[in-house]
């Protein structure tokens, strides 16, 4: 009975009998995801695989059900059809020769505990500092040592810029430094997956080079990425691989370059020639956080404000 | 950037403010009312201070307000906030049963007049059941329905020991307090964004330690300013304890001494006077709470210094 059936993409959630886990899986292994709200189905059977160190980023105009997906993978919602592995494990169910059990939610709140997620507004913890933000989970779910969660929390801050601001509470920082505090505060739990929830677009344009900048500093120290986001240049730039979903199915996927600059399909075409005439916040992701902040923070005399990074041309891996 | 060299260009502002003549009418009709006032509080000798001012440090008076006042309200409010905090999570609960219980007991227990509870309390449960059996429904029944010889009892509580005293007093104020401040919780946990919850999901937070650690935090923003008020509200409650009856109170011995010398005013003087005592003292630690709970909300605190020096110097 356990059948490789993952290729079957057509509808009817009842064929999914496919078998568990397997050491070649990849470390996202999506097939056939379904989600409704009310009589509204937002995601019509998507399929989706990411490999360890992979960066996919997902692309599509609004209401083309990125988001949901993406919240999908972490269980904040729950899907309708189809399955959902992430490192080989089924998420929220377990499947016992076919019959499949809802887990319990604390064995779910595990499985989120490996799956790193940051969100669209941020969602700190307003009560709390940056430091104790990005301490809470280590040690309240974890259960790590109050000074070991401390040093890597302040690890984490150095490395997203922020090493000054321990005693800061969110409201006294800007929207690019709260993003990159909520990516280290997904940092601390050391997941196997981080999960973008468009990162930049509650931000002013001049503070998103900032978090562009730390997202690809984790992509390049091979961190295992999907990103929803309406950045072209971190699509073009960083990403491996782009999915374009529009109306609940994914219309075409593939190397960036090929998705982007020659795409083949006529919605992603109007989608991203739209996207082409819209002006973008930044021309290029910037190489790295000093280049964008020292960008932001100085001012060419003379000239307005931009992000001038010189960047390398595309193929940098 | 000063404009003083360029007479082309305005300068600083220095405009004649609003007049409120109707301010200084409404100073002067208050200030001959409280003249007024002051005028029957000093020739009137039947306010009678003095005796209530000797009243207030009596021993009776003292213990009435630490054993009923005080130890009333702090037992009465710690009871109503935990048990109402846990009927507004019941209340949001996905569960049916647990919502429904939640909207019964708010209904139930806001509809009684707390005089008529405590009377119910004081007499009428020490006269319904002598003891509470704790043990299975109907265990007596059963017991001898089969002929066994145990009752299926595990423990007896003498009810009459307790609720004709202030630990029935005490129950009898939480349990009402507790379908009010049920309420308020409620409103507060709303009022927490719900990413909040969501973010804490996504670290893996299970629901529970959300709830403690994220969500009532800040729900405590919303629910301290309405629990100030309930709690100074309770304090006034205490003196309902005499339908317990329990009168180890302040108001009952306060008019126990005046009534005892046909000085009455006196007693109520006293009364009033500890009454606005102990809700004054409230107020100030209302203050600091919602300070405590207010962090990371709102003003940061040089930012705000800096706006008012400005508008201090523009005004002044």
């Amino acid at each position: 009975m356990p059948a490789s059936a993952e290729d079957a993409s057509t509808n009817g959630s009842k064929n999914g009998k496919t078998a568990g886990a397997r050491d070649d899986m990849p470390l996202v292994h999506a097939v056939n995801v379904m989600k409704s709200f009310h009589e509204n189905q937002v995601l019509k059977g998507i399929d989706l695989d990411v490999h360890k160190g992979q960066v996919v980023c997902l692309l599509g105009p609004s209401g083309s059900g990125k988001t949901t997906f993406l919240r999908c993978i972490n269980q904040l919602e729950t899907i309708d059809g189809g399955r959902i592995w992430v490192d080989g494990d089924l998420m929220g169910y377990e499947d016992r020769d076919g019959t499949l059990y809802r887990l319990k939610s604390k064995v779910i709140a595990a499985q989120r505990r490996e799956i790193g997620m940051v969100f669209q507004r941020f969602n700190l913890f307003p009560h709390k500092t940056t430091l104790e933000n990005i301490m809470e989970a280590p040690i309240q779910v974890k259960g790590e040592k109050k000074e070991q969660a401390r040093e890597r929390a302040m690890t984490l801050l150095e490395r997203v810029g922020l090493a000054d601001k321990p005693a800061a509470y969110p409201s006294q920082l800007s929207g690019g430094q709260q993003q990159r505090v909520a990516i280290a505060r997904a940092l601390a739990m050391q997941p196997k997956l981080m999960l973008f929830d468009e990162p930049t677009s509650a931000l002013d344009p001049e503070l998103v080079g900032e978090v562009l900048a730390v997202m690809r500093e984790l992509a390049n120290d091979g961190t295992t990425m999907i990103v929803v986001t309406h950045e072209m240049s971190f699509a073009r730039e960083v990403a491996d691989h782009v999915v374009f979903m529009d109306g609940g199915v994914v219309v075409e996927q593939g190397d960036p370059k090929s998705v982007i600059n020659n795409p083949q399909h006529a919605r992603t075409k109007s989608f991203l020639s739209r996207m082409q005439a819209e002006p973008q916040a930044v021309e290029h992701v910037p190489a790295s956080l000093e280049d964008a902040i020292i960008a932001v923070e100085i001012p060419r005399p003379g000239g307005e404000l931009s992000i001038p990074v010189e960047h390398p041309p595309e193929e940098d891996e | 950037m000063t404009t003083s060299t360029d007479a082309e260009r305005p300068g600083l502002i220095e405009a004649r403010p609003v007049r409120h003549p109707w301010r200084w009418v409404a100073v002067a009709a208050i200030a001959v009312i409280i003249a007024m006032m002051i005028n029957s509080f000093v020739t009137n000798a039947r306010w009678d201070f003095g005796f209530a001012a000797q009243i207030m440090i009596q021993q009776p008076v003292i213990d009435g307000l630490i054993r009923g006042t005080i130890l009333g309200t702090v037992g009465a409010m710690l009871l109503g906030v935990s048990l109402g905090i846990v009927i507004a999570i019941m209340r949001l609960s996905d569960n049916p049963v647990l919502h429904g219980v939640a909207s019964v007991y708010t209904w139930f227990f806001r509809a009684i007049p707390r005089y008529v509870l405590l009377v119910v309390i004081g007499s009428g449960i020490g006269f319904l059941y002598n003891t509470l059996d704790v043990g299975v429904p109907f265990g007596q029944q059963i017991a001898s329905l089969f002929g066994l010889s145990s009752h299926l009892t595990f423990g007896v509580i003498p009810v009459n020991a307790y609720t004709g005293t202030i630990v029935g007093g005490i129950l009898g104020l939480g349990l009402s307090e507790a379908a009010y401040m049920a309420e308020i919780a409620r409103a507060g946990i709303l009022s927490v964004d719900k990413g909040q919850s969501e973010a804490a999901q996504a670290l893996g937070m299970p629901e529970g330690k959300s709830m403690l650690r994220i969500i009532l935090p800040q729900a405590m923003r919303v629910i301290v300013p309405p629990t100030g008020n309930e709690t100074i509200a309770m304090v006034k409650d205490t003196s309902l304890l005499i339908a317990i009856p329990v009168i180890a109170e302040l108001n009952y011995q306060t008019g126990a001494i005046a009534n005892r010398v046909f000085r009455i005013m006196g007693g109520l003087v006293a009364s009033t006077v500890w009454y606005l005592l102990v809700c004054s003292v409230l107020m100030v630690g209302q203050f600091y709470l919602e300070r405590h709970f207010g962090r990371g909300f709102g003003q940061k605190k040089p930012k705000n210094k800096r706006f008012a020096r400005g508008a201090g110097m523009g005004g002044a």
